[in-house]
């Protein structure tokens, strides 16, 4: 490890244990309660839960080859101590072996979460189940919707024609040329900053969310019926649903027995 | 749109009327409009990068470029671009720009091979260079000097250092690095058609209903052009098949309806295999009446080596080259050679004497029956077993892609293009597949028609338009023209008024000689201009040492450091694309102009103005006397002749070549440059040492002496001035009217003038050969063959290197989309920079397990010639089968050419940059 890092890291570590005394960890949140937009290390649970299991020890970034995992400073927005990602500097690289994960010694990092079966049923680390974020795209600035044939975060995807797809568009304005869309899978996206790094527009037209933020939730109730397996996404729905509006709020009885219409 | 300041002020009013009465504007307009409030000069260029060829627009304001957009009216891009045309208006911009000379000295301030690099003024730059120059070219005559051009020159540019290089120096050795990505389709253009350059134009890919890659992922690389045929195949996804031909899966498969994935070096059995299948099996789907009336059988030498050093135990050579080395001499015969050239009577074993390299362009008529036994080894069992290039797919899917393949080209009504770019041209046969590709084509009628015909697509912006057309080669002269033929000679001598006799008729040394030659020290001063020749040349370790531990004097002029500016002794800064006027000539023989948008950085100055001003140190006896060239050659004094002609001994180059009578009739002010910069007409605000300006258009000048050469020889081209009101013009420019197809008399009235039916391919080059046999010419006898195309019998044979138990793996390089050859420019402008900081190494999952490598892992990649460190990726854009790994060569972090062979195609020179045989490592 270079040693101007070395010196990061024990600052940052030592800042944390210095300044908290005998805070909870959870408390320590750099004057904010809430960091809605940070974006963890592969295999991190649930935000609330990251902060209340993660020690700010600092083995996940120090175990990052591409130093790209940082151990966030003060000023830095971030509850001091902890890690993650500034995708446009320098993005995860989803390794195969997830060095941060699995040097996690509190489970902040699950390597549960990134773990699936091989070809022969065994547990074992699978990258692609990395869950950091969404990226999600500006169409508005996104230089591939003006016609320009770019698709730098299409390339550069590790999960190209699977989290990022191109959508073929016929130019209608020159009746001769393709606009070729990026457009991201959230079955897919790991949420690993590539695209947001390699985004050759001033501020980048795609970017990583944390998945909460990014995603929104269709119904339960409607299933689409041109693609058979959409079905499963509400198999493990109740079968109960009882709908409740202002206008259905009110018992049958009380609304008719309520004065004239 | 160009809005001149009257215009300007009308639009201004009309829009403001406009929008107080509530009307629409049109949407141009009220662009314009707006960009007449910021004070913008919007004016019409061409993109810096490929051979496309897209229209853009600049606006210039304060004399530095603000923006760029795409041209709506070129009809090429219709206002798009791609990622790095994007960023033309930042390419001139980056911070390390070359402002002043720079060259090795010593404390003394004297030129010092071993000192550091200086800042000097041009006046001292020049007199060393002459210095050296005379020194040199005084010991070794015209063959001791060179000049590596360009297909980027602007053609100005390029027709200046030719004429300086063959008029002045009388010498030959220019060669472009066009030499290193177009020869091969040059080649076979020549020997096919006997004249240079596409028959079609990018309208073909509105027309046609079948794309066939054959080695071309223009995914990438031609992304514009990509788009149209994206286009297409969306207009009529049933109808419209696209297959992609490969040695690794990229980008282009995602629309292809067939990925064939291949072993390197095959596309020449598979190719034999169409041919083979079309006249066995498919005789019905031969168009006779077209072959009958247009065509002719020929086939050439198969022992014609691999463009290596002749001398297989050179002293240069590393102990682990010599093996490859030998292949020079002779290479024994493998099982699948053997079956391949079986009519030939080759067997297994036995060993090929390469009798024939100094005549591997030699080729001679066969009759139809040759032909077709020629190709009766090339069944489907054999080929598809040869060829298969993913050892993961299964032979009979294989199999059926070449059977389909086969349906797609035969179907009767189905119009067929095929594109190629580098994977046929970087090929130790690049000439053969070429011409294999001409050859389907022909047999069954499907060339020279809209949407219909084989299409060679560039690589560098004018490489058509310079290189090619302009004839920065070491054997061409402008318009199609070659040294070796005396009536090209004195037709050049006369245009340009310089005495009979002049010009050299010694092919001189192309690219990679040039290289070789400064190794073996028969070179000794080399100019770069224009190009980053060891960065780009394969083997680049031999020609680094032999610049930097020579005695030679290395000159580049270049905009930005590059690694040839490192191992150069002077360093001259060059201006940009949109700080001169200039022309560029795409892949579909559009030529276009544009002006000078701004005044260049620093102390730079153009290509143009730096030939011109290096002429000045040079009179007429200095270089018209007698100069021994070779033991047969020796070129005639020539003064007596010039002083016949008007011309003084004292009289220097820059006066006879550049500054005469007729080029001072070019004025300057012009009303084509009305508000415009030229800051070699005129000078400019620096005063750059005191330079007020030639007093004349210049480049007015040269394009209008140039386009001499091509008038009524096919090649016409139009005034100047033409070209500066359009969005330019395709040539042959007849009666102001542009040719579309080539060679069909419906189209071209050079073919129509022939009188030969619908197609006359009336290019005259190789239009008397002799007749023969498989075995060879027979006899004395010659055929004249006005108007026809060959259809030619080429083989095929192994390259020179392939991976064997040490070596076990090909290496194939190439581009990314988001950089542009070395990078010299794309890895200044920090949004490309970071899109795709350095170059990886494209290998399979399974290559990777094996060697135990994860992505990211850094490794040594070697070869018998050299190594670099590279980081493994198997998950990215390319997706190599097992066996092969791909890394780009913009990354002077990772130079790969430190690993590749200098193998060439024997007949075009061109270097083979898609196979060779390397090793891979933990670093």
């Amino acid at each position: 490890m270079p040693e101007r890092r070395t010196f990061m890291l024990a600052m940052a570590r030592g800042l944390g244990a210095a300044s908290i005394g005998g805070l909870a960890w959870t408390g320590f949140l750099d004057g904010k309660k809430d960091y809605p937009t940070v974006l963890r290390p592969p295999g991190a649970v649930a935000e609330k839960d990251f902060l209340a299991t993660c020690t700010k020890c600092g083995l996940c970034v120090a175990a990052c080859p591409y130093e790209a995992l940082i151990l966030a400073k003060p000023g830095d927005e971030r509850p001091i101590g902890t890690p993650y990602f500034h995708m446009r500097e320098n993005p995860c690289r989803m390794c195969r072996d997830i060095p941060c994960t699995v040097a996690c010694p509190t489970g902040a990092l699950d390597r549960s979460l990134v773990s699936g079966a091989d070809d022969h049923g065994s547990v074992v680390l699978d990258v692609n189940k990395t869950r950091i974020g969404l990226a999600v795209i500006d169409r508005e600035t996104c230089i591939a919707f003006w016609g320009i044939q770019c698709d730098a975060c299409y390339r550069t995807c590790p999960l190209i024609d699977k989290a990022v797809t191109v959508e073929y568009l016929r130019n209608e304005r020159t009746g001769k040329h393709t606009i070729m869309a990026p457009v991201v899978h959230s079955d897919h996206c790991t949420g690993c900053g590539m695209c947001e790094r390699a985004c050759v527009t001033k501020k980048a037209s795609i970017f990583v969310l944390p998945r909460e933020l990014a995603m929104g939730e269709s119904s339960g109730r409607y299933v689409k019926g041109w693609e058979s397996a959409d079905e499963e996404r509400i198999s493990g729905l109740p079968e109960d649903t009882t709908t409740v509006t202002p206008r259905s709020e009110k018992s049958p009885l009380d609304y008719l027995n309520a004065g004239e219409p | 749109m160009k809005i001149t300041r009257r215009e300007l002020l009308k639009t201004t009013a009309a829009v403001a009327a406009a929008t107080a009465a509530g009307m629409s504007i049109p949407k141009e307009l009220q662009a314009a409009a707006k960009h007449t409030e910021a004070g913008w000069r919007w004016d019409k260029a061409v993109c810096r990068f490929c051979g496309t060829g897209c229209g853009i627009m600049v606006a210039t304001k304060g004399d530095r470029i603000v923006a760029v957009k795409g041209d709506p009216a070129a009809p090429v891009n219709m206002g798009l671009n791609c990622i790095k045309g994007y960023f033309n208006a930042k390419i001139i911009y980056g911070a390390d720009r070359l402002t002043e000379p720079l060259m090795r000295m010593n404390d003394k301030g004297e030129f010092d091979k071993k000192g550091k690099f200086r800042p000097v003024t041009w006046k001292r730059a020049f007199e060393e260079m002459a210095k050296q120059f005379k020194k040199y070219y005084g010991q070794l005559g015209p063959t001791g000097v060179a000049i590596f051009g360009s297909g980027q020159y602007t053609i100005q540019e390029g027709y200046a250092a030719a004429k300086l290089m063959k008029a002045g120096f009388r010498s030959n050795n220019i060669d472009p690095n066009a030499r290193l990505c177009m020869a091969s389709a040059v080649a076979a253009f020549i020997e096919t058609f006997g004249i240079d350059e596409p028959a079609g134009n990018y309208d073909d890919m509105h027309h046609s209903d079948t794309i066939v890659l054959w080695g071309a992922n223009m995914a990438e690389m031609h992304p514009v052009l990509w788009s149209k045929i994206t286009n297409r195949k969306l207009s009529d996804t049933k109808r419209v098949r696209v297959v992609n031909l490969t040695t690794f899966a990229n980008r282009c498969s995602n629309l292809a309806d067939s990925e064939i994935v291949i072993k390197p070096n095959t596309d020449l059995a598979i190719q034999n295999y169409i041919l083979r299948e079309i006249v066995y099996n498919r005789p019905q789907a031969i168009d006779w009446d077209f072959v009958n009336q247009n065509c002719v059988f020929a086939t050439g030498y198969v022992d014609i080596g691999y463009g290596l050093r002749s001398q297989t135990d050179h002293p240069k050579y590393k102990k682990t080259e010599l093996d490859t080395a030998s292949r020079e001499a002779f290479k024994i015969i493998t099982k699948d050679e053997a079956i391949a050239m079986g009519a030939l009577g080759i067997k297994e074993g036995d060993k090929m004497e390469m009798k024939h390299a100094g005549q591997a362009g030699n080729h001679w008529a066969i009759s139809f029956e040759d032909f077709k036994k020629g190709l009766e080894p090339y069944t489907l069992d054999f080929v598809a077993v040869l060829a298969k290039g993913d050892p993961e797919e299964s032979l009979e899917s294989f199999k059926k892609k070449l059977t389909d393949l086969v349906d797609l080209y035969t179907e009767r009504d189905r119009k067929v293009v095929s594109f190629w770019t580098m994977g046929f041209n970087q090929h130790v046969r690049g000439t053969w597949v070429n011409e294999q590709v001409y050859a389907i084509h022909l047999l069954l009628g499907k060339q020279s028609q809209p949407g219909n015909g084989a299409f060679s697509l560039t690589g560098q912006p004018s490489a058509c338009g310079t290189a090619r057309e302009v004839g920065t080669f070491a054997h061409r002269l402008p318009a199609d023209m070659v040294v070796m033929n005396p009536k090209h000679r004195a037709m050049s001598e006369k245009l340009w008024k310089v005495p009979e006799g002049t010009l050299n008729p010694v092919v001189g040394s192309h690219f990679i000689k040039i290289m070789r030659d400064l190794e073996d020290g028969k070179i000794r001063w080399a100019w770069v201009q224009v190009n980053n020749p060891w960065q780009n040349a394969t083997n680049a370790n031999h020609w680094i040492t032999a610049a930097r531990d020579m005695d030679n004097f290395i000159v580049v002029s270049d905009a930005y450091p590059s690694i040839s500016a490192k191992v150069a002794d002077l360093i001259l800064p060059a201006a940009m694309i949109f700080e001169k006027w200039g022309a560029y000539g795409n892949a579909e023989r559009r030529t276009q102009h544009w002006r000078q948008q701004v005044t260049p950085i620093g102390k730079s100055m153009s290509d143009t103005w730096q030939t011109v001003e290096f002429a000045r140190h040079f009179t007429l006896a200095d270089v018209w006397k007698e100069w021994k060239i070779d033991d047969k050659n020796t070129l005639p004094d020539v003064r007596a002749k010039a002083r016949e002609m008007g011309y003084k001994d004292s009289d220097t180059l820059y006066d006879v070549l550049f500054a005469n009578k007729e080029a001072k009739g070019y004025a300057w002010p012009d009303p084509i440059g009305k508000g415009f910069l030229n800051s070699e007409a005129a000078g400019d605000k620096r005063n750059v040492e005191g330079f007020k300006g030639y007093g004349f258009f210049i480049q007015k000048y040269l394009w209008e002496e140039y386009r001499k050469f091509g008038i009524d020889h096919a090649h016409d081209l139009a005034d100047f001035d033409t070209y500066h009101k359009v969005r330019g013009l395709r040539w042959p420019v007849v009666d102001g009217k542009e040719t579309l197809w080539r060679f069909n008399a419906e189209y071209d009235p050079y073919a129509k003038k022939e009188n030969h039916g619908k197609f006359a391919f009336y290019g005259p080059a190789g239009k008397e050969i002799p007749k023969g046999d498989l075995s060879g010419p027979q006899g004395e006898e010659k055929v004249k063959l006005p108007n026809k195309a060959k259809i030619f019998l080429r083989h095929y044979i192994d390259p020179a290197e392939t991976p064997n138990a040490e070596y076990p793996l090909w290496l194939c390089t190439g581009r990314v989309l988001e950089h542009w050859h070395t990078g010299t420019m794309t890895m200044r402008v920090p949004e490309l920079y970071r899109a795709v900081p350095e170059a990886l190494c494209y290998m399979s999952v399974g290559d990777a397990k094996k060697n135990s490598f994860k992505d990211g892992d850094l490794i040594w990649v070697e070869s018998r010639r050299g190594k670099v460190k590279a980081r493994v990726e198997t998950r990215g854009r390319n997706l190599p089968p097992q066996g092969l790994i791909f890394i780009p060569f913009f990354d002077e972090q990772v130079f790969i050419n430190k690993v590749t062979l200098d193998a060439t195609c024997p007949i075009s020179k061109e270097p083979d940059y898609k196979k060779c045989a390397v090793k891979v490592y933990k670093a």
